[in-house]
């Protein structure tokens, strides 16, 4: 065992990563319902849907996975499709290793899992706001990924349960980002590199079909950024979580 | 029309979703990383999130094209401004969802 935190009981920080993860359960659960009622049209009992959200969890990889194999494509295309949509998480990963300090192999595997797009940008967030460690970060993923189980189960039973659109659900995931963009903004030089990144994705994006925009317009974006630090030193802002 | 195969299916899925979330994580971590890459690794949260983001509030169809007129992105002006006011994540879920929703009614 390392010497960790010793302070820390165990009912505190489950607590804490269950109650982070809330904006994520909330936002997962319509996503979720449309995905297990979408599967479950498609030919999928609530079991098939429940072991391909346990086996690879990402949201939008699953819901073209199940689109393909309705229109009766195999195993390679399917399976390269799912590799270019979640490529992605290599960046969200590189970016979140920053914050793992002294943590085995199977500790770090573990954690791997439950990187996605929320809990990346929800657990980056509470990185830089102090107070947070890889244990709740751990909790918070798996009870992001419990909803996300949950929900798309409950929709193969073939109930979207929630009618389309009701008390706004469907923006919980916007706002999160909105919000969590916002706190990213620590400095004029995030600011810049926020503006950049946003308008080379909307250009990417309406030129290349599939989500390859958010890679491309974050990687370059972040190294123009590295070059307007170096050439022009910014002051940072600290403080501001 | 699922085929037998759906359980290779989902392992492949799975191997080639999860080595990217774990690459990073094992060779990165406990490392010290040149001065420009922890730089650049820095700004990747708010490049990544701005990049996520705007497309969603902008763009709509498929094949995508601008859409400057769509309830995302009319909704997420006011939450942006209660997000940068009160910098409650919280308070901003809540108050884009009810906007989002009242927009879904009145527009």
């Amino acid at each position: 065992m390392h010497p960790e935190t010793h302070t820390d009981h165990w009912a505190g920080i489950l607590k804490d990563g269950v109650i982070g993860a809330w904006p994520i359960c909330l936002g997962y659960l319509p996503i979720g319902l449309a995905f297990g009622v979408i599967a479950q049209k498609a030919g999928l009992s609530p079991l098939e849907i429940g072991l391909m959200s346990v086996l690879v969890y990402a949201g939008s990889a699953q819901f073209i996975a199940v689109s393909m194999l309705s229109a009766g494509a195999g195993l390679i295309p399917i399976v390269l499709t799912t590799f270019m949509v979640n490529l992605r998480h290599l960046l969200m990963s590189s970016s979140l290793a920053t914050s793992m300090h002294n943590l085995g192999t199977g500790r770090l595997s573990l954690f791997a899992y439950g990187v996605t797009d929320e809990s990346f940008a929800l657990n980056s967030a509470k990185f830089r706001g102090g107070r947070w460690d890889w244990r709740r970060a751990l909790v918070l993923n798996h009870t992001a990924n419990l909803a996300w189980i949950a929900s798309t189960v409950a929709g193969g039973f073939g109930g979207e349960f929630i009618p389309a659109g009701a008390f706004g659900i469907d923006y919980a995931l916007v706002a999160m980002f909105l919000c969590l963009l916002i706190f990213q903004l620590r400095g004029m030089l995030y600011v810049i590199v926020g503006i950049i990144a946003g308008a080379l994705a909307v250009a990417i994006a309406l030129l290349i079909p599939g989500n390859s925009y958010i890679v491309i317009a974050s990687v370059i974006a972040a190294a123009l950024g590295v070059v307007i630090r170096r050439a022009r030193p910014f002051p940072r802002a600290e403080g501001q979580s | 029309m699922i085929p037998d195969t759906y359980l290779y299916i989902l392992l492949g899925m799975g191997i080639v979703t999860y080595v990217p979330r774990w690459l990073p994580l094992v060779f990165l971590s406990n490392r010290r990383l040149p001065e420009w890459f922890e730089q650049w690794l820095d700004l990747i949260p708010a490049a990544i999130l701005s990049a996520l983001i705007l497309p969603i509030l902008i763009t709509a169809g498929e094949p995508r094209h601008l859409d400057l007129l769509r309830p995302e992105l009319f909704v997420a002006v006011p939450t942006l401004l209660f997000a940068v006011k009160t910098r409650s994540l919280a308070g901003t879920v809540v108050v884009g969802m009810l906007l989002f929703w009242l927009a879904g009614i009145f527009i």
